[in-house]
């Protein structure tokens, strides 16, 4: 144990002095925080050069989903180094799950569990939505068990491929599952919804007896964000814990060299397979609570431009860095939300150039993939030890490269 | 006595499970070859009518297939951007086509000849130019880098590629001009093959007979070949390597050229079509065994039957809402229980 410790720079030591670092910290925190009343006090009508006003609570709301689930695929693409382009699967099981058992979609049963701010006489099943998040970040992970277990044992980019057929069939079986031997699943193309928001302290209201007006008096928009918010944090936590830890240690030495990990020791099906099932469980629990906030699973939300989106953000933050991906998360769906359609807007009445930015959307992802490759693969906040091996390269290079360019 | 013992039920693991494996599989072939055969015999007629469309799609698969698999032989990496090129060469010939040849259809035969051939050979040289760019400009300084890196930048050249298309061609459908008729060329007990669908086949065997020629037995071939054993010996042996490589995406973005001519001459395109396409294309390739000319052209005849008798067939056709799955659950399969393809080679490190 002692060896490990001294000679293993792999974590640094959160240090116990304030910062720069923690400063910034809890400064974005409470901004982040304080965000909905901000932007009702002032925020609201404030306008700002190019992008022309700030995010709406509701597209906050987008953004820090989006970015959970960016943190979720950083565990499988940062730290096990396995490209996963199939991730909207798990967003789409996520979503489902919620649509199946918080929701009227299954009409002839009439089951509530713990179920709060729903109407009793609702028929369907309806259970709590806490615990539905709870339920789809485990069914999630199983179904990352389960994709997983066959196709690990592939090299990476056999592995990419797999995932991506995986990305691809999930949508098409939802869409079409609408008449499995004529069982509704899925209700096919038109998406499972209404689903049932989360109670948001219905239960504890009630049992203080609190007049319903006093927890009326939040806006449903802000408790959503709040909520968002700390799943967030709580997914950052987890995920940032889980890198320091043996199984994050031993993602990273299979991230740089399979063989070596392999006779180091570290059993390597089990842990990449815990890298998808752990990655898999956070897309499941943004998946739902996504679902719950827009209140259905739709079918044509899960499609591969997603997954590359979310893989975008992975890359602009930096593989394996989890303050990186955070932040290119909230950027990247900020500008996929609002902020292009604004730019373009700017663009198109202030200058000359006349430019559907949204339309090109995608393109404009391509490109920052390509350049972000090609100049500054390590990410806009590099993890210190992916610029190492960026820098001083992996057991897979050849020689070749190195001598000719 | 514990080390004895451990071995051994790995051992009997070991022997049992292909055995296993390979009953399922020969179960399911046996479900397939019956299905087929049920409807062979319910209907004689449209069974060749389907297997004639299937042989068509096929050849444009195999085409493309062949580009993802000559990049892969010499790179190990998947070209993403490749069906893109693909779709966005379809395009572009609709353009030659209509806008350069002003070719309607009325014309006389040797003018639409002419005229096909040359927008053939036009593609093909777009093509190839469009795929060496893509490499000059986003692979070549990638290759000493871990190689998921150039992998992700094949995804985002690809949306690249794509964005291009719908730059230029907006999201409509194009299609090209009725040049050749829906007249069959010959017709068999019932069963006729239309001009429109001969001449892919007409166009495609030539082509791969060049290829395999060109790889086997010339001295641009054999560079190739070293390259992609071990890029250091060859620039040993005074091969250009970058010049090797590059000259490989040329050809593969030539066969894309081919291949959107052909593809546009009998369905619609627009900007997306290369994905979709693309993806099934590699798992023709993947099918055949990776890295294998005629590996390739297998698969992607294979996924072509696979495709049209999906959705073609009469009796228990799942339908093309299914088409989808099938393909990538075909993949995911070969992948899990021969990643080394139908026709290809087991290697040292596996796949």
């Amino acid at each position: 144990m002692a060896t490990e410790a001294t000679q293993t720079p792999l974590i640094r030591k959160p240090s116990a002095k304030p910062t720069i670092g923690w400063i910034i910290g809890i400064a974005a925190l409470a901004l982040a925080a304080l965000y909905p009343v901000l932007y009702e006090e002032m925020l609201g009508e404030m306008s700002i050069p190019v992008f022309r006003e700030w995010p709406s609570v509701s597209t906050a709301v987008i953004m820090i989903v989006f970015t959970m689930m960016a943190v979720g695929l950083n565990i499988v693409v940062g730290y096990a180094g396995l490209l996963d382009l199939g991730y909207v699967a798990f967003y789409a099981v996520g979503a489902y799950t919620a649509g199946w058992l918080a929701s009227g979609h299954f009409q002839q049963v009439k089951i509530h569990i713990l179920s709060s701010g729903v109407a009793a006489d609702l028929r369907g099943i309806h259970v709590n939505l806490w615990v539905v998040l709870l339920i789809a970040g485990t069914i999630t992970a199983v179904a990352g068990i389960l994709i997983g277990l066959p196709t690990l044992r592939l090299r990476g980019d056999y592995l990419a491929i797999v995932t991506l057929g995986f990305g691809e069939i999930i949508p098409q079986f939802v869409r079409n599952a609408d008449n499995l031997g004529g069982f509704n699943l899925t209700a096919g193309t038109f998406g499972i919804n209404p689903i049932d928001s989360p109670g948001f302290g219905t239960a504890l209201n009630d049992s203080l007896g609190l007049p319903i007006s006093f927890q009326q008096s939040f806006e449903k928009i802000n408790l959503f964000y709040w909520s968002a918010l700390v799943l967030l944090l709580f997914t950052i936590f987890c995920s940032i814990r889980l890198r320091g830890s043996r199984l994050g240690r031993a993602w990273i030495a299979i991230r740089e060299d399979e063989t070596a990990a392999a006779a180091m020791g570290v059993p390597l099906m089990r842990t990449k397979t815990a890298a998808y099932a752990l990655g898999a469980f956070f897309g499941g629990i943004a998946g739902a609570f996504y679902a719950s906030f827009k209140g259905g699973a739709f079918p044509s939300e899960f499609f591969f431009n997603i997954s590359v989106f979310l893989l975008c953000m992975v890359i602009l933050g930096g593989m394996g860095s989890v303050w990186g991906v955070v932040l290119a998360g909230l950027i990247l769906t900020y500008l996929n939300q609002e902020g292009l359609s604004n730019i373009g807007g700017w663009l198109n009445n202030e200058t000359p150039l006349d430019f559907e930015v949204a339309k090109y959307q995608f393109g404009i992802y391509g490109v920052i993939i390509v350049l972000m490759m090609l100049f500054r693969p390590v990410g806009l906040i590099p993890e210190g030890r992916r610029k190492q091996e960026i820098q001083e390269g992996t057991a897979t290079d050849t020689l070749y490269g190195e001598r000719h360019e | 006595m514990t080390v004895e013992a451990t071995p051994e039920p790995r051992l009997r693991t070991r022997r049992k499970r292909p055995d296993l494996l390979s009953v399922l599989g020969i179960l399911f072939v046996l479900v397939i070859v019956a299905w087929l055969l049920v409807n062979l015999i319910d209907d004689p007629q449209q069974f060749f009518n389907v297997a004639l469309i299937g042989l068509t799609t096929g050849s444009v698969y195999a085409l493309v297939a062949l580009g993802y698999t000559l990049v892969y032989g010499i790179l190990q990496l998947i070209n993403f951007a490749h069906g893109d090129v693909f779709a966005l060469c379809g395009l572009v010939s609709s353009s030659i086509m209509i806008g350069l040849f002003d070719l309607s259809g009325s014309e006389a035969v040797v003018v639409i000849g002419l005229g096909l051939l040359g927008t053939l050979l036009l593609t093909m040289a777009f093509g190839a130019t469009l795929n060496a760019s893509i490499e000059f400009i986003g692979y070549r300084r990638l290759r000493s880098q871990p190689r998921l890196t150039m992998l992700i930048s094949a995804v985002g050249m690809s949306f690249i590629v794509q964005n291009i298309s719908l730059a230029i061609y907006d999201v409509n459908y194009r299609s090209a001009p009725p040049l050749l008729s829906s007249e069959p060329a010959f017709t068999i007990g019932g069963v006729s093959m239309s001009w429109n669908k001969l001449i892919v086949v007409l166009i495609t065997i030539p082509v791969l007979i060049g290829l395999t020629w060109m790889v086997r037995s010339t001295k641009q071939g054999k560079a190739m070949r070293a390259t992609a054993q071990n890029q250091d010996a060859a620039a040993m042996m005074g091969i250009n390597v970058n010049r090797t490589i590059s000259f490989t995406f040329l050809l593969a973005g030539a066969l894309a050229g081919s291949a959107g001519v052909l593809y546009l001459l009998q369905f619609q395109m627009r900007y997306d079509t290369g994905f979709e396409l693309g993806l099934i294309a590699f798992t023709a390739a993947v099918l055949g065994g990776i890295g294998n000319l005629a590996g390739a052209t297998l698969g992607g005849l294979i996924i072509g039957f696979i495709q049209a008798f999906n959705e073609g067939l009469p009796i228990g056709s799942p339908g093309s809402d299914w088409t989808r799955s099938i393909v990538f659950g075909i993949l995911i399969a070969i992948l899990v229980f021969r990643p080394e393809g139908l026709l290809g080679e087991r290697t040292p490190e596996g796949a």
